[in-house]
């Protein structure tokens, strides 16, 4: 009896579940019927080449972006229905308060003109927090949970080498705490060393505070280091999806093989 | 026969220089903006026989609301007999007929550049501010649309953001005059640039105010009895400027805000209120028994340099 229970994953309901999405931009038809659901605490990759649909489909889960048809629910409290049909400030709330982004460029993310401390501190300050003492330590632990050095704390990103930069996106996107962490390309960019500490991090972060994760990547020795399943994308499809190590041990699509094969 | 035989005799359309059209979106747009504390209305700012920058703005609202019966003041960094207080105020006069005066309890209609006067107003005078950038949140946000999109949202994240800053660079809040307040719990507004000191005077105050930009072309208002809270960190209190403990070189008075006049060694201090000294001044020439010198000073905000 016991044998038959199913693994332990699927007995929890997927924290995000997106099913049906379609986006296109005039001809391009960026996402074409995707469906993903991420379960708690696991890190979902996808991965696929230019143009596949994958950004677009992270920008999605950060409400940046409605789709034409499809439906997005978080497993949250209070979050019942569409996330796409909240109205502007519901998301803007959502996105502040429960769900944190690393771009690949950090000029996205970040306000260069402001301290990184300053960065990090305006995501608590659009929560609610208004005691300067407070913001200060929250701002200095969630900077030390992404082995920032707290003495740069006060300098401006745009003086902060790029892998500096990355790490002030991610305390500024856990400062909160977010239920789901979204990483687009986080560390293309950065030089291979700076890349493995980076990664490192994550990694810790990830083991530490169970985050649900899901990354974006063109990269596959990323995803095989981070990634809990692989989603793999093309001309907004999924065209295969499994484990980490199954899609890359044995990849079924010919697609993902020459993938797997173009990395070896 | 000819036409001036068929029509009317010249008479004048209306008075208070800006022609009724004007007056009337002004007026929209003024209620507007007193249904919706604290909020910029756009508006048409008109040509005045004045230069923009130069108080355009807050004029186009005085002539608005002016009438004959009016008793105008106008102030300029505190002062009545400033070059532009003292022909802007002879302007509106010449314009409306309304009556001129330096006297904050006299006056109906209050237009003022960087002071709110010392003296209570009451729920029978309106003030009218001269504001040069309506927009707090220009220094976080230079597009515009951004910005209102921001107003719309009510995210002044980054206002708190430029706060936290100066907290961390120097240990205290930097900004001096134009200190953003929230107005009503819900839109952010620059004050005008008038100092710290004076905004706690707008907050649940019984006079209507009016904050105008004529080269700017938004409006603004703070109704009576509206909360207006700046913005500070619940452990950082607010703090005005210090004066407190100044006094008068000229009126002996204490407890208001004061301009500093530097000397070859330190500086003397002379109240801001320029009137509220000649009063000062007046009553102890009174009290002293020069005749005719008796006046009345009314209820002020601060009492001995505090606000109660």
């Amino acid at each position: 009896m016991n044998a038959m229970l199913p693994p332990q994953l699927m007995t929890t309901p997927p924290l995000l579940t997106m099913t049906g999405l379609c986006r296109r931009y005039g001809r391009v038809t960026a996402l074409d019927d995707v469906s993903a659901m991420v379960y708690p605490g696991e890190v979902l990759g996808i991965v696929g080449e230019s143009g596949s649909g994958k950004s677009t489909l992270l920008r999605m889960m950060n409400l940046e972006d409605t789709p034409d048809s499809g439906d997005y629910r978080l497993a949250l409290p209070d979050l019942p229905g569409n996330l796409f049909d909240l109205d502007r400030f519901a998301r803007r709330m959502l996105c502040a308060t429960r769900i944190g982004i690393v771009y690949q460029n950090p000029h996205q993310g970040l306000l260069m003109k402001h301290t990184s401390s300053g960065n990090v501190a305006e995501r608590l300050l659009i929560a609610g927090e208004r005691s300067f003492a407070a913001l200060r330590a929250r701002g200095r632990v969630a900077l030390e949970a992404s082995e920032f050095p707290l003495d740069r704390m006060d300098a401006r990103p745009i003086e902060l080498s790029g892998g500096m930069q990355q790490r002030v996106q991610l305390a500024k996107a856990i400062a909160l705490e977010p239920a789901l962490l979204l990483l687009d390309e986080p560390t293309t960019g950065l030089d291979v060393s700076v890349q493995a500490l980076v990664l490192d991090t994550l990694k810790r972060l990830q083991r530490d505070r169970a985050i649900t994760m899901v990354i974006v990547s063109h990269d596959l020795g990323v995803l095989r280091t981070m990634a809990d399943r692989v989603m793999v994308m093309r001309h907004g499809r999924v065209v295969e999806q499994g484990l980490a190590d199954q899609v890359f041990q044995d990849p079924q699509h010919e697609y993902t093989q020459s993938l797997v094969h173009a990395k070896l | 026969m000819t036409i001036a035989a068929l029509t009317k005799a010249w008479q004048p359309m209306s008075y208070g220089f800006l022609d009724p059209s004007a007056k009337r979106e002004l007026r929209r747009k003024m209620l507007k903006a007193i249904a919706v504390p604290g909020c910029q209305m756009p508006y048409a700012s008109r040509e005045v026989p004045m230069a923009r920058g130069w108080g355009t703005g807050g004029l186009q609202v005085t002539l608005t609301l002016l009438k004959p019966q009016s008793v105008v003041k106008v102030i300029d960094q505190g002062a009545d007999d400033s070059v532009n207080a003292a022909s802007i105020r002879s302007f509106l006069s010449k314009v409306s007929g309304a009556a001129e005066t330096w006297d904050t309890l006299a006056a109906t209609i209050i237009q003022s550049r960087h002071r709110i006067p010392e003296e209570r107003l009451r729920a029978d005078q309106v003030l009218v501010l001269q504001v040069p950038n309506p927009e707090p949140l220009r220094p976080v946000e230079p597009n515009m649309s951004i910005a209102r999109q921001m107003h719309a949202d009510a995210d002044y994240g980054r206002l708190w953001l430029i706060l936290y800053e100066q907290m961390v660079r120097a240990g205290r809040i930097m900004e001096g005059a134009a200190y953003p307040a929230l107005v009503n719990g819900r839109h952010v507004m620059t004050p005008s640039p008038i100092p710290r000191w004076d905004v706690p005077k707008l907050h649940m105050a019984q006079h209507l105010t009016f904050l105008s930009a004529g080269r700017e072309k938004r409006l603004y208002a703070v109704p009576p009895f509206t909360r207006v809270e700046p913005l500070v960190f619940s452990d950082v209190p607010y703090q005005v400027e210090d004066h407190g403990g100044l006094t008068c070189h000229r009126s002996g008075v204490t407890g208001y805000f004061m301009n500093e006049i530097p000397q070859d060694v330190g500086s003397v201090f002379e109240l801001s209120d320029s009137h509220l000294g000649i009063k000062a001044i007046r009553l102890s020439q009174a009290e002293g028994g020069v005749e005719g010198a008796a006046d009345q000073i009314g209820p002020t905000w601060y009492e001995n340099g505090v606000m109660p």
